[in-house]
């Protein structure tokens, strides 16, 4: 069970998750510290650890259109937050499931800050409203990098293979 | 079975006699683009190589293009400490394709590989940068990746599960009328479709205008394509490709156009008739809150832009010349002008058209991404009100949070510069 620590609109863009002012820094150890910089409140509990990892943020459609920086993924994922979204752009999905960002499309997802949440394999249940909504399973083909354990881990094995042969 | 432009350039790039909307496939690539963010391809490149024991060597240096632009010259240390780890990496790994911050051979990634004829119809193209979509402009499948998934390409030579996109039709017929651009007719199907219309879609462009249109314009509209969520836009290669390919970019070698078969399956098809179109504003803070320019004429402008991958071109500084000659730039708002590559720089500046640009009282900036992404130079300050002629006006776009951008045509920023205030340019700036 986790909390929705932090509710958004659709569209919510790349810029908005890393501001571009901080893009020299690209490390994903180096990060996490610049996540949701313009929310200052929000950020701030991000930096003291007042949010405990596998909390859930949930979104609109369309979360992390725009740029294709991976620093928009890693900074979440250094904060270990689980995104629940009605839809997300492709590029920023893709960086997800390279990274191991956990993100969940839930085209019915409804909830506020504080609820209580739980995510299954088919559902997002919301206990604290009662309501629960389909999951829309990602591609197979994009879970074989989640299988690995991330997209460096898959290329790993690939390249193996390849110079086994 | 018939298909459409993409689903024909992937059954190439894979080896199979065709491909379907939604198979996973493993094209192998003919060109992977990264810009300063290849300091982080290399971290996740090296990371890959871990314990294997084998030495991180890239699949085909010649294949690797990088060139900086983003910050350009560097805005701060840091900046300048990932430049050179990404020079020392060019060095080591004989990656010749590598445009450094020189006047000679530097811009924006998305006018250098066009104008380098880095780019041929039928190519499958990916770069770690959204805009990638441009490339399509030149009948290439192009599209942006991540950094761990460039990293993936440098070490195998191929994008791992790529499903075949689904596309969508987009005939456009008429004559732009007089100051109405290509920058217009993108924004207003942006604004038609919304900004996640053609999310995980590609967006085939088809019709008298666009076979009428340079390269330069379908730069633009191919540039756009990522905001209305598409993976990818595409003009069909034709005559004009080849024209540019040979004339502009000074191709030798035959040039191949792949063309949709005639009964290739569209998942949509939206048909759009210029002939009546006015120039588009998208108004902060999403591209596809789009609106002819009437309804926001007068909003007040602190900071004129233009520049970008988007609207940076030879044609596009001429465009705002014509219209500023003459006439200066209305005091309490300033212009900033940042050339998409040092060589349309020197050819602006050959003809004329900086000198004048400049006696108006715009500011020219060194060419690469300059304000677009709002992390090196023309920040807002806070309440500031930009008009630009780059590709996003998100919040925090331009640098502050508290700044508001507007998007709009060259002819559209020129007319305003004179008045200070959002300008009809069929009007006149004046
Ligand atoms: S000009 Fe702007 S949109 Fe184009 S590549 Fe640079 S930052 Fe990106």
């Amino acid at each position: 069970m986790s909390k929705v620590v932090f509710k958004l609109e659709d569209d919510i863009s790349t810029d908005v998750i890393y501001p571009g002012r901080f893009m020299a820094t690209v490390l994903p150890t180096e990060t996490p510290q610049f996540a949701f910089a313009d929310y200052t409140e929000f950020n701030s509990k991000l930096k003291n650890k007042e949010i405990p990892p596998g909390s859930v943020l949930i979104a609109g459609n369309n979360f992390g259109c725009g740029s294709s920086r991976e620093q928009a993924t890693s900074t979440l994922k250094g904060h270990e937050l689980t995104v629940v979204a009605k839809s997300f752009a492709r590029i920023f999905l893709q960086n997800s499931i390279n990274l191991g960002l956990k993100t969940v499309i839930c085209p019915g997802i409804e909830g506020e800050v504080g609820d209580e949440i739980e995510v299954t394999h088919d559902k997002v249940i919301n206990k604290t409203s009662g309501k629960s909504s389909d999951i829309i399973p990602l591609p197979s083909a994009r879970q074989a990098i989640i299988d690995a354990g991330g997209l460096i881990a898959y290329t790993r094995k690939r390249l193996i293979e390849k110079h086994k042969k | 079975m018939a298909m459409t432009v993409v689903e024909k350039i992937l059954s190439k790039a894979t080896g199979q006699s065709s491909v379907k909307v939604n198979d996973v496939v493993e094209p192998v690539v003919n060109v992977a683009m990264s810009h300063e963010n290849g300091a982080l391809v290399i971290n996740q490149f090296l990371e890959v190589y871990e314990g294997t024991g084998l030495k991180p060597e890239v699949w085909d240096p010649s294949k690797i293009v990088i060139i900086f632009d983003h910050r350009v010259p560097a805005e701060t240390s840091k900046t300048a400490t990932n430049q050179k780890k990404i020079r020392d990496f060019v060095a080591k790994q004989g990656i010749k394709k590598f445009h450094d911050i020189r006047g000679d051979e530097g811009g924006i990634c998305h006018q250098i590989l066009p104008e380098y004829g880095y780019v041929r119809p039928g190519y499958v193209v990916v770069g770690t940068d959204s805009h990638t979509t441009s490339h399509g402009a030149l009948g290439a499948f192009s599209f942006g990746i991540g950094a761990t998934e460039m990293a993936s390409v440098w070490a195998l030579g191929t994008v791992l599960n790529v499903e075949v996109p689904p596309t969508i039709k987009v005939e456009v017929k008429g004559k732009l009328p007089p100051f109405v651009t290509p920058k217009d007719l993108v924004l207003y199907l942006i604004g038609k479709v919304s900004a996640k219309g053609a999310n995980y879609r590609v967006i085939e462009y088809h019709g008298e205008t666009i076979r009428n249109m340079s390269t330069s314009g379908r730069l633009v509209i191919c540039n756009m394509a990522v905001e209305a969520g598409a993976t990818s836009g595409i003009v069909p290669g034709d005559e004009e490709t080849i024209r540019y390919l040979k004339e502009e970019a000074g191709v030798k070698e035959d040039i191949e156009i792949i063309s949709p078969d005639a009964n290739a399956v569209y998942e949509q098809v939206i048909e759009i008739d210029v002939s009546n179109l006015v120039p588009q504003i998208a108004c902060p803070h999403t591209v596809d809150n789009v609106k002819p320019v009437g309804d926001v004429e007068g909003v007040k402008l602190q900071q004129i832009v233009i520049g970008s991958c988007t609207n940076g071109r030879l044609d596009d500084l001429e465009g705002a010349a014509k219209i500023l000659k003459g006439h200066k730039v209305a005091r309490g708002t300033r212009m900033l002008i940042f050339p998409a590559s040092w060589k349309i720089y020197r050819e602006a500046l050959k003809k004329g058209i900086l000198g004048d640009l400049v006696d108006s009282g715009a500011a020219i900036i060194n060419p690469g991404c300059g304000c677009c992404l709002g992390v090196h130079q023309g920040a807002l300050g806070d309440g500031e009100v930009a008009l630009a002629t780059t590709n996003r006006n998100f919040k925090g776009r331009m640098g502050n949070p508290k700044g508001e951008v507007y998007l709009c045509s060259p002819e559209v920023a020129a007319a305003s510069a004179i008045t200070g205030v959002i300008t009809d340019p069929r009007k006149g700036g004046r």
